[in-house]
């Protein structure tokens, strides 16, 4: 598990935990029945309050991404290839609804944006 | 079950009234009470440990009334208050030997634990101590009476940014294993943001929130816009400072609807304090 905060983010404490924390599931870096670390540890290791971390791994727990059991601690849920790829699909579907709201924003057409998009994805394709 | 419940505590000096402060905190959080010079702090801490008579109210500390069970409630408490200054020739050693005999749980093996852990020489002497040093002896004297709550009266004033930073170290693992928790009093904004998950807010003698630090910041919006927004919109601003060219304020998150032309922006701990503050102040000048 790799978590490194920014304090220069403008996005809080909590959701830059969450985003790290859904990226390396999403991607297998973390599978499911893989155990979490306790709050209080993993907010010892990076110097901040337990309040985020526990908000964090309540925000994963209500998205399925993991789940708790008293006195045992937090896992990494068990997820069928469905529920997988549901989840990469609504992480997906939260960015780019930021991201067409912010083009509508600056005025450009849906062909526009879409031309945007392609000419993005290029670099990863290859 | 609350580690420490404090339940309309009041005490009424000839010029100032700690008027009915109520907050509660459970195992394994650190708390953060703040508030200008002044405000109550230490008031609260001092009649909450029957250190002054209290007008009113109840004290629970794991659900046993304090001013029952005052001995038994105390051997749970460490507390330390201001600078850790008595005996400034006596050394450690002596003063341990003293502390000792108050408490029937002392545990020595977890004593001499935390010495090595904050690198203290029982052979020094009080006075030969830095302030740093002063506060992590204060807090092993403490932890090794195996209390579960402790109550720090501004733990890191007079200490240096390193210093704070490694006290603020000491706090996180303190209440690791989740059974104990930390009330302590700041003006240091930046050592509530790296380590209260909880902040009691006294202003005037009475509380003016006690939540969690993610809720209280929510609970605000810091917003800027043109002096044309202002007048029609000051009586919602909880505070606000005007320039040249427009104004900066703080709102209450559910006002923001009635802000929506100006820019609005997260609301962080000190502009939180600093505008509420203001609030008082205008109000004294109006008087």
């Amino acid at each position: 598990m790799d978590l490194v905060l920014s304090g220069s983010s403008p996005l809080p404490i909590y959701r830059q935990l969450f985003d790290q924390l859904c990226a390396q599931i999403l991607d297998g870096r973390l599978r499911s029945g893989d155990a979490l670390p306790p709050i209080r540890t993993v907010a010892r290791e990076l110097s901040i309050s337990v309040i985020p971390v526990k908000r964090a791994w309540e925000e994963l727990e209500a998205a399925g991404f993991i789940e708790s059991f008293v006195g045992r601690g937090c896992f990494i849920a068990p997820m069928s290839a469905d529920k997988l790829q549901r989840l990469k699909r609504a992480m997906a579907e939260d960015r780019l609804r930021d991201a067409a709201a912010y083009c509508r924003g600056l005025g450009l057409s849906l062909a526009e944006a879409e031309g945007l998009l392609k000419d993005a994805w290029e670099p990863v394709e290859k | 079950m609350q580690l420490l419940e404090v339940r309309d505590l009041t005490k009424r000096y000839p010029t100032f009234t700690l008027d009915k402060v109520s907050f509660s905190l459970e195992p394994g959080y650190i708390m953060g009470f703040i508030g200008r010079n002044g405000a109550g702090k230490t008031t609260t801490m001092k009649a909450m440990l029957n250190l002054v008579h209290r007008d009113g109210g109840e004290v629970f500390v794991n659900g046993r009334s304090f001013f029952e069970n005052e001995q038994a409630c105390k051997s749970e408490i460490g507390f330390v208050m201001g600078e850790f200054d008595c005996y400034k020739n006596a050394t450690l050693r002596t003063i341990t030997d003293v502390t000792r005999r108050f408490y029937p749980d002392w545990d020595q093996g977890a004593y001499e634990t935390y010495l090595r852990r904050f690198a203290l020489t029982e052979g020094k002497k009080v006075k030969e101590l830095s302030a740093g040093m002063r506060v992590k002896y204060a807090l092993a004297l403490a932890l090794s009476h195996n209390a579960k709550l402790l109550i720090l009266d501004e733990p890191t004033s007079g200490l240096d940014p390193v210093s704070r930073d490694d006290l603020l170290d000491v706090f996180r693992s303190v209440i690791e294993d989740g059974s104990r928790s930390i009330l302590f009093s700041t003006h240091i904004i930046s050592d509530l943001e790296k380590c209260a998950d909880y902040i009691t807010y006294i202003k005037g003698g009475k509380i003016l929130a006690s939540t969690d630090v993610l809720t209280f910041r929510e609970g605000y919006r810091l917003v800027s816009g043109d002096r044309e927004h202002l007048e029609v919109r000051r009586p919602k601003l909880v505070g606000c400072k005007e320039h040249a060219f427009g104004f900066t304020g703080l709102i209450r998150a559910e006002d923001e609807e009635a802000f929506r032309s100006c820019k609005i922006a997260p609301a962080d701990l000190e502009s939180i304090m600093i505008y509420t503050e203001q609030e008082d102040s205008h109000e004294t000048t109006v008087l």
